[in-house]
């Protein structure tokens, strides 16, 4: 059992990072295999400086698809485990990803998105959405929260834990470069204070029990001799997928009631929105945010909804158009009109929304 | 009238006696692997601490063979899943088995890692010198001249190199007062015994085993039974059949 650090709200200044690494301990993670990528760096820096106060476990591994598979060797074993990882690691990682996802693994993930295609830049962008909602050879049975600030970074690492070990799918908490490296005040706190009960992670491997006598031995695998067997397994995966999502799901709106102009908007793009959408209020422009939390699977019902109020849309992301085309899928039949500002690899301002909007109401009032 | 003999197979504890006919084509090596470890498990009494771990290509079928906790992964990647095993549970007795590819060439990185940092697993690389599940290719092991899908002129050295010599390459940089390395082969299943008992040992008392067992497949070889043995002797020839590395002190 690892020793907790956090045993009372405590208010610290940290980097996201540090953040990440401190809501692990709070939930009691007892290993963490990694390799070093920027800029997820100081995640695996921080987890192993407490190393002598919380007695937990910590793995440099020789690549990203080693520290993908020995997290899954961890979890096997009975652990609460996680690793982390940025860009083209994220895109070395899917390898085990993919096998977590067939076989049910309870893998859990941060992922701080830096530049793409390629090696790209190491500071910042949105651009790791679709890979990281959707990579691999499959079908995407993956829970995705995208944070946007420090708090959500300590309360959705210690929620990833949680939802991965309850439903058994792969869960990823999706932030960035900005988040990661950016200093912001953060709550500290024992989960158990806030009611949290932290899922038990029992083995696979080695469970309790002597082979032959209390328990047969255990038989996992990810590959299957029919394509019949495969679609049984997958259908079912779909429905404990469907069943899950309701629980799961979760969204955040901004002055979205009465919004006119509707922005849609994920992770730390949504803090600049919201910076935008009061200049716009300021302004007498009606504007409101819809910021999808659980990016895979997304909140569909309350996204039509303040959809359908809303005259027109604006979609905005350091990405080209990722989660707006996860959304726009979801959002078919409807007929509001929407534009985009996209920027690839590059930090949406309060201001670039606000010159946007008003441009879109300018051409609202024309028309 | 007809009689049938009520003789039971001889099955090792660590087998599991549900799987059935063998999933291997006839005259594969692998049958023969399994079961001398099994049978080296059993000797041993480590069944309830050991996790058997499996590849894709050939190895993969032996994802129920053992009578013990079992994972079958993904190609080369067999390695980092058992050590991430035994970080995470110290007292597991380990066991990554693998193909020469999975081995050599898509898990080379895990190989290589796995022996510098001599990692608390035993590593068993099954060399039968080609792709055997995908139909028959060059492995790095090919032996020169060897005809395989993608050498079907025969293995040229000076174009696609030499056979890669895994036991020579893992005891040259794992620590050595921890690791146990050999090289044995199905030719000898009497001393492959012997050899897996010195790698269990040594992984059971938080050691580094690694062993490369010359294994035969006869179907992608298309060789008859005596064809098959005399390719054995020549691998035997090609790839030396001994101990490399053994931690000081184990018996």
């Amino acid at each position: 059992m690892v020793k907790k650090l956090i045993t009372q709200d405590t208010r610290m200044f940290l980097t996201g990072n540090e953040v990440i690494a401190y809501a692990a301990n709070a939930a009691q993670a007892e290993f963490m295999y990694g390799y070093p990528i920027t800029p997820q760096n100081e995640i695996m820096h921080t987890w192993c400086k407490l190393l002598p106060k919380t007695e937990a476990g910590f793995l440099q591994t020789e690549d990203e698809i080693s520290a993908g598979f020995s997290t899954i060797g961890g979890i096997l074993a009975g652990k609460r485990a996680f690793t982390a990882t940025a860009g083209p690691g994220n895109v070395i990682m899917q390898d085990a990803q993919s096998m977590a996802e067939m076989m049910r693994i309870p893998f859990v993930c941060a992922v701080m998105q830096r530049g793409g295609p390629s090696t790209a830049t190491v500071i910042y962008a949105q651009q790791e959405t679709r890979l990281t909602c959707f990579g691999g050879n499959g079908e995407g049975f993956r829970i995705v929260y995208s944070t946007a600030g420090h708090q959500d970074l300590y309360d959705y690492m210690i929620k990833s834990f949680n939802t991965a070990w309850k439903y058994r799918f792969p869960t990823f908490m999706l932030a960035d470069g900005y988040q990661g490296k950016m200093r912001e005040p953060v709550t500290l706190y024992d989960p158990a204070s806030r009611g949290i009960t932290m899922e038990p992670t029992p083995a696979a491997l080695r469970a309790p029990g002597v082979i032959g006598v209390d328990r047969e031995a255990t038989h996992l695998r990810n590959t299957f001799n029919l394509e019949e067997e495969l679609m049984e397994r997958l259908d079912q995966y779909q429905v404990d997928y469907d069943a899950m999502s309701k629980e799961v799901e979760e969204y955040f709106e901004y002055k979205a009631d009465d919004a006119e102009v509707l922005i849609i908007a994920h992770g730390i793009v949504a803090r600049s929105a919201m910076t935008a959408v009061d200049e716009l209020r300021a302004k007498g422009i009606k504007a409101g945010l819809f910021r999808p939390i659980t990016i895979r699977p997304l909140a569909v019902e309350p996204l039509r909804n303040v959809v359908k109020r809303a005259k027109e849309i604006l979609f905005t992301e350091s990405a080209n158009g990722q989660l707006a085309q996860m959304c726009l899928e979801k959002m078919y039949g409807l007929t509001t009109p929407y534009q985009t500002l996209f920027k690839m690899g590059v930090g949406v301002t309060g201001d670039d929304i606000v010159n946007k909007v008003e441009s879109m109401v300018k051409k609202m009032a024309s028309v | 009238m007809i009689t049938t003999l009520d003789v039971k197979p001889d099955l090792a504890k660590a087998q599991n006696a549900d799987v059935g006919a063998s999933k291997f084509c006839p005259g594969c090596g692998h049958g023969m692997i399994l079961k001398t470890l099994a049978k080296s498990i059993d000797e041993l009494e480590l069944n309830e601490r050991a996790v058997f771990g499996c590849d894709i290509g050939c190895s993969l079928l032996s994802w129920n063979y053992m009578n013990l906790d079992s994972v079958q992964t993904h190609h080369g990647r067999t390695t980092p899943v058992i050590y991430g095993v035994t970080r995470a549970n110290p007292g597991t007795v380990g066991i990554a088995y693998m193909g020469d590819g999975g081995g050599l060439a898509i898990g080379a990185q895990h190989l290589v890692n796995a022996a510098t940092r001599s990692e608390n697993l035993l590593v068993i690389v099954a060399n039968n010198t080609n792709y055997g599940m995908t139909g028959g290719q060059m492995s790095p092991t090919t032996m020169p001249g060897q005809k395989t899908e993608t050498t079907p002129y025969g293995r040229d050295p000076e174009v696609t190199g030499r056979p890669a010599k895994a036991a020579e390459l893992v005891a040259a940089i794992a620590d050595p007062n921890k690791s146990y390395v050999a090289r044995a082969s199905v030719s000898n299943l009497r001393k492959l015994s012997t050899v897996f008992k010195k790698a269990l040992t040594n992984v059971a008392q938080g050691g580094y085993s690694f062993v490369e067992v010359l294994s035969v497949c006869p179907l992608n070889w298309r060789t008859n039974n005596e064809a098959t043995w005399d390719r054995l002797k020549t691998m035997e020839e090609c790839f030396e059949v001994k101990e490399f590395l053994v931690k000081e002190g184990l018996e």
